[in-house]
């Protein structure tokens, strides 16, 4: 049975402005799936429509094997959110919050407390446990948002940008946490406008643009199909570009070299490295100030598909 | 249903009794009124038209604290509507509609708090007529039935605030219908018998419910207007309970289904 699956999945809001334009999903039980887009791409909206927060409008969409219209109550017991923006109430405690969670989720109190105590510790908040939400730290909020989304073992989580604007150590105490979900065999639908993040995190990327699904696959499958290596080239002071592209040619296809760098070649063959781009320079008698392997990124895959880069591609991006 | 009712109700007093500077005007202001009301207008007994307790007037201050505990009570309405507001603002709202409970509970647990916190409410002006000398006519039956009324209208305010507050999706919004409260208020039998009103305000008065709430919770503390006083508060209070409860389920039904 697939964790997530929707087939031609609609919102239209008022004016008739399509939010979601007919996307498809299929993913597997236990899998990452990095939804990645910029803002208003719709990805929010996707999310909203498969932890039933939103009807849709056209298509159909199954999560955890329940329909998310017909069959919403089933839905929201087998699933945990995380939504964008931590929702948590600045009155209360970490573990008041908690436990209000797990009695929603139905849960005995005795069993309840436990699985609390579990989680708040798992994400390093017991010390702040009995402290007021409103003087925890973005990370702190957002730790304690999916240790709630965790707090009845649901088989599929949603988190929706649950890095965006975190210090660094935050996101990566986060990413931590997503990576011993998937040890655990955790569905998880992340939303991200950090391609690092998707390519860290994910077993399989969706990009969305505009309402639909523009590229769909592993990050190395997308990185893959959008090209070949490059090698960029910085030559010394006196050294002929035009004389370096000729000699460079025999490796690749010349492209229009980008900022500080001289010389651009796209590689013919994967095998093809730095190594073999200093000989050939060598042979010509031309010589070099930087050189480098360039791999394609994500970030590259989705300015392919969408034909702009990513806001936040720059955080970090490898 | 009950389960997650009762938690909600439980998280929204918790959380109200943390935020004193929302509880604090519920009982501040009332009060005030009736130092003002009590101290310049005591002479307003004595005229025609004011009702008699065995051809004696009733001490103005045990008459005023039934209008007291009624203007309280619908503060109350706008706070718990400036809280829900404040959770829809917040994203809280969002956590509860996506958590596997029936939606209609969020408002119920609402309604729930807003119940207690009106016997808090109530408790306070109970206990300022006891420390100022006021008489509960009726002993402690007497006050079961200020309670009982109390509660029910408290969950009648509250509930129009929910209404309010489920329909704006924002705090300013329902906090613009605070002056609302007086103008129900004083067009009313709370603060001046319905036979000192000149018209129109006691033909608006004779069909304001909040009349027949306070005239009910006053019935047993200055002894005046008997059983049939008590029966109409009762009536009006659970009408504007199941009234409210019922527009606030239905905003409720509306924002989920405008997403």
């Amino acid at each position: 049975m697939l964790a997530i699956q929707a087939n031609g999945l609609q919102r239209a809001f008022k004016g008739g402005i399509k939010a979601v334009d007919g996307i498809d999903l299929s993913i597997e039980q236990g899998e990452i799936y990095g939804f990645l887009g910029p803002n208003g791409a719709g990805k929010t909206t996707t999310v909203r429509m498969l932890v039933t927060l939103l009807l849709p409008t056209g298509g159909s969409a199954t999560v955890a094997g329940h329909d998310v219209a017909k069959e919403a109550g089933a839905v929201r017991r087998r699933i945990g959110v995380a939504l964008q923006e931590a929702a948590l109430d600045s009155l209360m405690t970490g573990n008041e919050l908690m436990l209000l969670q797990a009695t929603l989720q139905g849960m005995k109190t005795d069993a309840a407390k436990k699985r609390c105590s579990e989680l708040i510790e798992r994400v390093g908040l017991t010390d702040a446990g009995d402290r007021r939400v409103g003087g925890y730290s973005g990370g702190m909020k957002r730790r304690l948002d999916l240790a709630m989304a965790l707090v009845h073992s649901p088989s599929v989580l949603f988190l929706d940008e649950p890095t965006t604007g975190l210090d660094p150590t935050s996101r990566f105490t986060l990413w931590q946490e997503v990576s011993r979900l998937r040890e655990e065999g955790t569905t998880v639908f992340l939303t991200t406008q950090y391609l690092e993040e998707a390519d860290q995190l994910a077993d399989r990327v969706g990009i969305i643009a505009d309402g639909k699904i523009v590229a769909e696959g592993t990050p190395e499958a997308l990185k893959r199909e959008s090209g070949a290596n490059h090698i960029e080239v910085i030559l010394l002071e006196g050294s002929d570009p035009t004389a370096a592209t000729a000699a460079l040619s025999s490796l690749g296809e010349p492209m229009e070299a980008s900022g500080k760098h001289d010389v651009s070649i796209r590689l013919r063959e994967p095998g093809i490295g730095v190594a073999d781009a200093v000989r050939v320079l060598d042979d010509a008698g031309l010589e070099v100030a930087e050189i480098e392997l360039v791999k394609p990124s994500l970030d590259d895959v989705f300015m392919e598909k969408t034909g702009h880069r990513l806001e936040g591609s720059g955080d970090g991006e490898s | 249903m009950t389960g997650a009712s009762l938690a909600l109700a439980r998280r929204a007093l918790l959380v109200t009794l943390r935020r004193p500077q929302f509880l604090a005007p519920l009982l501040i202001f009332p009060t005030l009124l009736l130092a003002v009301n009590t101290g310049g207008l005591s002479q307003a007994t004595a005229l025609p038209g004011f009702p008699t307790i065995d051809g004696q007037p009733p001490v103005f201050f045990d008459f005023q604290l039934a209008a007291a505990m009624s203007q309280s009570l619908l503060l109350g309405g706008v706070g718990t509507g400036i809280a829900v507001a404040l959770e829809l603002e917040m994203g809280f709202f969002e956590r509860l509609v996506a958590a596997p409970i029936p939606r209609v509970s969020i408002v119920f647990g609402r309604l729930l708090a807003a119940a207690v916190i009106a016997c808090l409410q109530l408790t306070w002006f109970v206990l300022l007529g006891v420390i100022f000398g006021a008489g509960i006519y009726d002993g402690i039956p007497g006050l079961l039935i200020v309670y009982g009324i109390g509660a029910l209208a408290g969950i009648g305010f509250a509930g129009i605030g929910v209404t309010l507050a489920l329909r704006a999706g924002n705090a300013s919004t329902v906090q613009g219908f605070f002056p609302l409260v007086f103008v129900i208020l004083f067009l009313s039998s709370a603060f001046f018998p319905e036979a000192l009103l000149s018209s129109p305000a006691d033909v608006i008065a004779h069909y304001n419910p909040l009349s027949y709430v306070a005239n009910g919770m006053r019935a047993p503390i200055i002894g005046y207007g008997g059983t049939k006083a008590v029966l109409e508060g009762f009536a009006a209070a659970f009408g504007l309970a199941v009234l409210f409860a019922a527009t606030a389920t239905h905003a409720l039904r509306g924002r989920l289904r405008a997403g």
